[in-house]
């Protein structure tokens, strides 16, 4: 696996700067959270990254530009909505071997999207499922799936647990872990949710306005937050002051 | 299939399919049976009038107009389509340019796209006839040619919803190529209406033609089609007024036919993509049951009283009840929590209570009453202001709960005119007060300003604002916060709280999330598959709640103690289906907790000493260890 670092990116709509000299590195094998309000930046960050945006700076990948075309796509992203981030038209299994490096035989093929599914884990026999017949959770491990069908060497989820109910964010924040530690990915884990990073990522980055405001070890920055608008988010959190450690 | 199903089911539907399906038999059949009786000339019978052996009569050979009509159906419906395939495939072209050659380019292509448009088809088509010459090659491209803009904008405008799509961003990240995914993603996608377009266009060629042909521009001797038919026959229309007649009607019925075939189907599509949501509207549909009574109530703190309430939709396989018989009463100043999964009748309830549950939903209760008044009763002026100004109802998306074309202050201002009988001027003057009540900035000058211009959590600021602008007793909140960023959601709760505070007001507030809920309210309803399964105080979730289905709810939510070393607590399984509710505990597929008993017996929700109620046979029973470590064991296969 290796490292992503993102340097002096600015990401500009317009007159709107949405991304204002970000730097930022996930180390290889390490979860980074990303926090921040909607507006703040952090998914055209990720876009950005990912080639679906134009920024200024440089993205590198292992030292090396991230690379925005052709078929090798080392880095791969997992959508906020999972309603909308699978061509209703397509069975899932299409749909996560369409992310699959090209040159393989059909079997060898079918092969790994069945490994892929069991890996997150759902019945590989539903393959040929349309996304209608699956619930938001299945739907969001079928996106999971996709992006790991790629051979990332780093992934970039972006609020995937945002547009699900609790008892299935648990189950999804689960896999992540699980994943994470089997295959020691990088990954870049955006979300507003301070509890859900705490949980998920090893080191964690505070960005609003565009800019990155307090970076550093997950336990350190929350229980030591050095800037006000980190302490904010964090006496914001529901349950935070009232309720007891269980 | 079970789309064009449902188009044959409405009598417009069959109509139009009958004679689509018709017109185009016709076109294949006509000319093998009736070519020589439509070319068979008889000298004895020129420019005769209809008769037994000439249903139509004659043209200037003797030929019989009848067969010819016939025989011209395949000429006309061909050439119809052709110039509509024209009109596709050039108009695919055009609106899919932007997608493929990338903005730059784009933009030139649809700049020309949009000027075509705005020239009138049949103008095309008349400066294409005389490129091309007169006849029947020049009317097809003259045709397709001149339907091919609004074809090509109709694309660009359904490539442009696709292509927002998550899963098209996906492929491209996925590092599938652009025309690649343009094939298989955005064309799939855009399909249905297209062909409808498509269909409807070729209605419309078929009468262009028509035209064309009867100006002598299109189809010259000695091949006809329909409107060759009517140019011929309108010159003897005093001798024979059939022989103009009978090729007009043919072009109307096959232009209606493809028309009203294809307004069926979109009309059926449309339909079907909005069919599902249902859209609180304003309009109550409660059965008239009694009159407003104000007698009848045990305490005389309690604000909300409702006693098994019901929601009922009609269903396609009998009704379906997403509320199964609700209780609870909520007493002045307090603050009651709802929680449940997406399905659970959290909102439904809370739209119960505001007699906002629309049409076709129905609402029963043997109790409803606000503040002593039966809410069942039937729509009355004075119900009317007794829920406009006791009431506050506070939804999920401020951006839609206001009137974008209304300025802020104008929209409060209104519930008091409306309601307590204001002038315009003290009106305006109370929503700006309230506005400030609920901690706008600068509220002079906010007032003028247009919903757009406020943030997210300002708007719902304002939202609690126009409820404030009565006396309001209860405050409805559905889901306040959900759309709202963390930091905005704690000024937004903590409104609420001062609110409540302040003037003794009841809140209501409904929520997918445990640890909002057990932050601001005293008591917690939670709710599964229509029915409260355990009410408690909000102090009690973490430590002392019964029901299974809580303790997990509450588990499975990380928050800032969760230990890490450990994966996270999950619920097994899928919400119950409202349509599909089993018997027995709704809950006791998904329980670890369960037995027989469970599943075939419905526990009742009792109330214990202190006033907590809990719906379960094995309430407080301590669960299996496994069901904490039980890692990723959710087996939602079905």
């Amino acid at each position: 696996m290796k490292e992503l670092r993102f340097e002096d990116v600015h990401v500009r709509f317009g007159q709107t700067v949405a991304v204002d000299g970000v730097s930022l590195t996930v180390p290889a094998g390490q979860v980074v959270g990303l926090v921040g309000e909607s507006g703040s930046g952090k998914s055209t960050l990720a876009r950005a990254a990912v080639g679906l945006a134009p920024y200024d700076g440089r993205i590198l990948l292992g030292g090396e530009p991230v690379p925005t075309r052709g078929r090798r796509r080392p880095l791969q992203m997992v959508f906020q909505d999972p309603y909308s981030s699978l061509d209703p038209r397509m069975s899932i299994g299409e749909s996560i071997a369409e992310a699959m490096p090209r040159g393989a035989s059909r079997a060898a093929g079918r092969a790994e999207v069945e490994r892929l599914l069991e890996l997150v884990h759902l019945d590989p026999a539903r393959a040929t499922a349309r996304p209608s017949e699956l619930s938001g959770g299945q739907r969001q491990r079928v996106a999971l799936a996709r992006a790991l069908a790629g051979q990332p060497q780093v992934v970039i989820a972006d609020e995937i647990t945002s547009a699900l109910d609790v008892s299935i964010q648990g189950a999804v924040l689960n896999l992540v872990r699980e994943l994470q530690a089997e295959l020691g990915l990088s990954m870049l884990f955006i979300s507003h949710n301070l509890a859900v990073v705490r949980y998920v990522a090893t080191y964690v980055a505070v960005m609003r306005d565009g800019r990155i405001v307090e970076q550093g070890p997950t336990a350190q920055v929350l229980a030591a937050p050095e800037h006000d608008y980190t302490r904010e988010l964090l006496a914001a959190v529901p349950g935070s002051t009232t309720r007891s450690p269980r | 299939m079970s789309r064009l199903k449902s188009v044959i089911r409405t009598p417009v539907g069959l109509t139009a399919t009958i004679l689509t399906v018709g017109v185009l038999l016709l076109a294949v059949v006509a000319p093998i049976l009736w070519s020589d009786d439509a070319d068979a000339i008889d000298t004895a019978n020129i420019l005769a009038g209809p008769s037994a052996d000439h249903w139509a009569g004659t043209d200037n050979l003797g030929r019989d107009i009848f067969f010819r009509t016939l025989v011209a159906t395949r000429l006309s419906v061909e050439l119809a389509l052709a110039a509509t395939a024209i009109a596709v495939v050039i108009g695919l072209l055009l609106g899919t340019a932007s997608f493929v050659l990338g903005r730059r380019s784009g933009r030139l292509v649809n700049a020309g796209v949009n000027i075509a448009v705005a020239f009138p088809g049949m103008l095309l088509a008349l400066f294409f006839a005389v490129v091309f010459g007169v006849g029947a090659t020049g009317a097809v491209f003259a045709i397709g040619l001149a339907g091919a803009p609004a074809m090509g904008r109709l694309t660009r405008t359904l490539v442009a919803s696709v292509s927002s799509r998550d899963f098209v961003d996906a492929a491209r990240v996925a590092g599938v190529g652009r025309v690649r995914i343009l094939f298989r993603h955005v064309l799939p996608n855009i399909s249905e209406p297209l062909v409808v377009n498509a269909t409807i266009g070729a209605g419309g060629a078929l009468l262009s033609f028509a035209g064309l042909s009867f100006l002598g521009l299109g189809v010259q001797q000695p091949s006809y089609d329909w409107g060759r038919l009517l140019f011929d026959g309108i010159g003897s229309i005093y001798v024979n007024p059939a022989a103009a007649l009978a090729p007009g009607l043919a072009v109307v019925v096959a232009g209606l036919a493809f028309n009203l075939f294809g307004e069926s189907v979109a009309k059926v599509l449309g339909v079907g993509v909005v069919a599902g949501i249902q859209l609180p509207s304003s309009a109550p549909a409660v059965e008239t049951t009694s009159p407003v009574d104000v007698a009848h109530h045990d305490a005389d703190d309690i604000v909300l009283d409702v006693r098994d309430l019901e929601v009922t939709f009609p269903g396609p396989a009998g009704p379906i009840r997403p509320v199964r018989g609700v209780s609870f009463a909520v007493r002045r100043g307090e603050a009651v929590g709802v929680v449940g999964e997406s399905g659970s009748g959290k909102s439904l309830t809370a739209l119960a209570v505001s007699r906002l549950v629309g049409d076709p939903g129905r609402v029963d209760a043997s109790r409803l009453e606000l503040l002593g008044h039966d809410l069942r009763a039937a729509d009355s002026k004075a119900l009317r202001k007794l829920l406009g100004t006791s009431l506050a109802m506070v939804f999920q998306d401020p951006m839609t709960s206001f009137n974008p074309t209304k300025r802020m202050g104008g929209q409060l201002a209104e519930v008091a005119r409306h309601h307590q009988g204001m002038d315009r001027r003290s009106a305006l003057a109370r929503a700006v007060d309230r506005m400030r009540a609920v901690r706008i900035t600068d509220p002079e000058h906010r007032a003028h300003q247009y919903p757009h211009e406020f943030s997210g959590g300002m708007r719902q600021r304002a939202m609690i604002g126009m409820g404030l602008m009565g006396s309001p007793a209860l405050i409805v909140a559905d889901e306040p916060t959900t759309a709202l960023d963390v930091t905005v959601q704690q000024q937004v709760l903590d409104l609420l709280a001062s609110i409540r505070a302040a003037d003794d007001v009841a809140l209501v507030l409904i929520s997918h999330d445990v640890a909002v809920v057990g932050q601001v309210c005293d008591r917690v309803l939670v709710m599964y598959a229509g029915k409260i399964v355990e009410d408690l105080p909000a102090a009690d979730l973490a430590a002392t709640a019964r029901h299974p289905y809580t303790r997990a709810l509450v588990a499975a939510v990380p928050d800032m103690h969760t230990d890490l070393d450990r994966p996270l607590a999950v619920i097994p399984g899928r919400p119950v289906d409202p349509a599909d509710v089993p018997s027995g505990c709704a809950y006791a597929a998904r329980c670890p907790l369960a037995t027989d008993r469970c599943r075939t017996q419905e526990p009742p929700l009792e109330t214990d000493s202190a006033g907590r109620r809990v719906a379960c046979w094995h309430a407080g029973e301590p669960l299996p260890i496994e069901i904490l470590d039980r890692e990723l064991a959710e087996v939602d296969t079905q």
